[in-house]
């Protein structure tokens, strides 16, 4: 075992924390982002969609919760070319960048997950809501936007947020589209220096500080909350 | 569009020129059940006992399981699994360091024990929060009929906690079969490398995604339909409110 040499570390934190883990962190805010509001249509889809609708919905949520996300994004990664082909009628497949492809893949994934989240805050809620806010006179549109979405937002707010650090730290699977995050900025830098040992360890420190933390910060929200 | 499909690729002689890719194909899928079939085991017997210590007496031995929960819980399973194959044989002293370097089966050895410690974690808490579930007089009775508490433990509490976990425990086991799949960074040929690889060789890229995702789906239903006969067999728990269950699995 040879001493550890931080300098690497040191003398590259700008390529490893400002590169790598800023584009994690800008991946995770879009995705987490555009997931949720797809994950929301996707919801209430599944719950008063038109039965083919629902059906289709379940099958894609469940077809994808069921498949390991690598897999995921190899799918999107091969296929999103083809269906932009075929919308656009253009003759080859549209080849994307791995920056874009990362993007619509874990939108996409996510949706599931905040889909079936957001399902099941809805379905917490008492049927007398409903029935009360139609009694009123509000458009099928309004009581969900206005009764059902806002209550079963605020219930399942402490789960999406936790959400959103599993898809922090699942955006380190880019990694195999040889997108540089900061799992892929750190294996260039380790393998280019030689220095594995260093710069894993940072990384692992770095993703246990962040995510430690905002755990414990929702943790803290949800007690607010439930003392409400 | 012009892709071109054709499922007799299946039977072509794959890139290291002995195997079909058929054959690579259940190859990759044995490795994949083996290395979850392992980390399953090694996450129950860990889980538990680390789900026991977030309840003991002992401040310090609940702190202990907080850590452990904590630390396997907070960074991704892919840098995990990067620290145990290229971090921790360095920092071992030196001839145990190449002795584990050079193992045969090296990385499905550090795949399975990561994937275990990282799904022990999950497991743990789906024990604490089984037995804090129970009603606080099943212990207190246990120990007024002049039980040990470790004996209450053993015979009162946990039978009773483990039935709570089986739900939980069966998504974690769908979770440990699809995590397997990160064991390729690593040099694992399981299931989703060995599609990749024959996309790579034969680019025939939608049939090779569609073997994989029809072998995960396969082993998934064998392992929803096997919890479900034990969920059976132990004995109807009382089903909890669907946003419990969710509560449950991503804050565990």
């Amino acid at each position: 075992m040879t001493a550890l040499d931080l300098s690497v570390i040191t003398h590259n934190l700008n390529y490893l924390l400002v590169k790598g883990l800023g584009l994690t962190i800008e991946l995770t805010m879009i995705c987490a982002a555009a997931g949720l509001v797809l994950g929301g249509v996707l919801a209430v889809l599944r719950l008063y969609g038109p039965a083919w609708l629902r059906l289709s919905v379940a099958a894609y949520v469940n077809l994808i919760r069921s498949i390991p996300l690598l897999l995921v994004i190899f799918w999107f990664y091969f296929l999103v070319p083809y269906v932009i082909a075929w919308v656009t009628r253009a003759p080859n497949p549209v080849q994307l960048n791995a920056f874009v492809s990362a993007m619509v893949t874990f939108t996409l994934f996510e949706a599931c997950y905040y889909c079936e989240i957001l399902r099941a805050g809805l379905q917490s809620i008492s049927t007398g809501q409903k029935f009360a806010a139609q009694a009123l006179g509000l458009s099928q549109i309004d009581v969900m936007r206005c009764v059902l979405l806002p209550q079963a937002l605020k219930s399942v707010t402490p789960i999406l947020m936790l959400q959103i650090i599993v898809l922090f730290q699942d955006i380190s699977l880019v990694y195999v589209l040889s997108l540089t995050d900061f799992v892929g900025a750190a294996t260039q830098l380790a393998q280019q220096q030689n220095r594995l040992v260093e710069v894993y360890l940072f990384v692992a420190l770095v993703y246990f500080v962040i995510c430690f933390s905002a755990t414990k910060g929702i943790r803290h929200l949800q007690l607010r909350l439930a003392n409400q | 569009m012009n892709y071109r499909w054709d499922w007799a690729v299946f039977y072509d002689i794959s890139a290291d020129g002995t195997s079909t890719y058929l054959q690579n194909m259940f190859a990759g899928m044995g490795w994949t059940i083996a290395t979850a079939i392992v980390s399953t085991i090694l996450a129950l017997a860990i889980g538990v006992v680390v789900g026991l210590m977030r309840v003991s007496q002992s401040r310090s031995i609940r702190a202990l399981g907080a850590a452990y929960v904590e630390v396997f819980r907070d960074i991704p399973l892919l840098v995990q699994m990067f620290v145990w194959f290229f971090v921790v044989p360095e920092l071992l002293p030196s001839a145990i360091g190449t002795w584990i370097k050079g193992l045969t089966y090296g990385p499905f050895i550090t795949a399975a024990l990561s994937l275990g410690l990282y799904a022990a974690a999950r497991v743990a808490e789906q024990t604490r929060a089984a037995i804090q579930a129970l009603p606080t007089g099943q212990l207190m009775a246990a120990l007024a009929l002049g039980l040990k508490r470790s004996t209450a433990f053993r015979t009162v509490i946990l039978p009773q906690a483990l039935r709570i976990i089986v739900p939980p425990l069966t998504s974690e086991i769908v979770n440990i079969v699809k995590n397997t799949s990160l064991g390729m960074t690593i040099g694992m040929m399981e299931l989703t490398a060995r599609a990749r690889e024959m996309q790579e060789s034969s680019f025939h890229t939608f049939e090779a995604f569609l073997a994989a995702t029809a072998g995960y789906l396969a082993i998934n239903l064998v392992i929803i339909s096997v919890m479900r006969l034990s969920e059976r067999r132990l004995g109807k728990s009382k089903k909890p409110a669907p946003i419990a269950i969710l509560n449950q699995e991503v804050l565990s």
